[in-house]
């Protein structure tokens, strides 16, 4: 795998996060408070205004950096996930990560979110994008499949029951829509998937 | 001060104070106490970086008792504390107990000097296991 070109990455995952902000927040207004789109935006824009800085680091010191980023300015609880998500990443990834050691760095990064968000897959969050992106990392899917994996995992949210996080107050109710989390974890899967099929 | 810490997280930063109030008034100001809420920019939340500030604010040797309202609340208390790293990390814990109750119930345990296991048990005592 090449090395990726971190600055690039990050202004991509933020333009990705903006321009689907308002799509983001009407999901999370569908079903939790309606704040996931800002909360976002706003975290993303934090990172992209130090993408420099963070890309001069080693990737395993950015992407804990970027985490701890996400953690301070996301708001909500979405930033300790996503936050955390980052951080166990950095602490699990090598400088310079063959699709072994990422495979490997992601699973430890899910388990963390996991401990983090006290879910599992199948409650309606980020987790059930990220597990089958780790399964599709695993088992050697390009990037084009992983991305498409990861939109097609967030779909699947829809006619899940929230059993974490402010939807699942909504129960029953909670069926038929589109987890934000999920959503938003699908884009970053598909920025970084297209970067990585750019600079490959 | 030698007596356990009590920090407030609450979504809204009127819950936090009124329950700080409470804790003030019926407690009094044996206990450190702290309190934080909102999401920082004038919404509903909770906020990492805030609640790392209320338990310096709160800090005490003998340990820190934080308590919570809903889900985010809880995790991004946990969020603090493990951003605030060891060693002061173990001698903080997030409670499982109603935010209004066990702040106060709490609150009064520490007043009498009680340890922070004590403090910590005297809340939990509250939520229906």
């Amino acid at each position: 795998m090449a090395a990726l070109n971190l600055a690039r990455l990050i202004a991509a995952a933020a333009d990705a996060i903006a321009a689907h902000a308002e799509e983001l927040t009407a999901l999370d207004q569908a079903i939790g408070d309606g704040d996931h789109g800002l909360n976002m935006k706003r975290g993303f824009e934090a990172v992209r205004a130090e993408a420099d800085l963070f890309a001069a680091k080693p990737l395993p010191e950015a992407l804990k950096a970027i985490g701890t980023k996400l953690v301070m300015t996301v708001g909500g609880a979405s930033g300790p996930l996503f936050g955390t998500l980052f951080m166990a990443l950095g602490k699990e990834i090598s400088a310079e990560p063959d699709r072994a050691n990422l495979t490997a760095a992601f699973g430890k990064a899910i388990e963390a979110v996991a401990a983090r968000g006290k879910s599992q897959v199948g409650q309606k969050t980020m987790l059930d994008v990220l597990q089958p992106v780790h399964d599709a990392l695993a088992g050697e899917k390009t990037a084009a499949e992983i991305a498409d994996i990861a939109d097609a995992a967030a779909k699947a949210t829809v006619p899940m029951k929230a059993l974490r996080g402010r939807a699942s107050f909504l129960g029953d109710r909670s069926i038929g829509h589109m987890d934000a989390g999920a959503r938003s974890t699908a884009l970053l899967v598909r920025t970084v998937a297209q970067a990585i099929g750019e600079d490959a | 001060m030698s007596n356990v810490g009590i920090v407030i997280v609450s979504h809204s930063p009127l819950v936090a104070e009124g329950t700080a109030d409470m804790v003030r008034q019926m407690v009094g100001d044996e206990v450190p106490l702290a309190w934080c809420g909102g999401n920082g920019h004038g919404g509903l939340g909770t906020s990492v970086e805030a609640i790392m500030g209320a338990i310096e604010k709160a800090w005490s040797e003998a340990g820190v008792a934080i308590l919570v309202d809903l889900g985010g609340a809880e995790t991004n208390s946990e969020m603090a504390v493990e951003m605030i790293g060891e060693p002061r990390a173990q001698k903080i814990i997030v409670c499982n107990a109603p935010i209004v109750e066990g702040a106060v119930m709490a609150a009064t345990e520490a007043s009498g000097g009680a340890s922070l296991k004590e403090v910590v048990a005297t809340a939990h005592e509250l939520s229906p296991s």
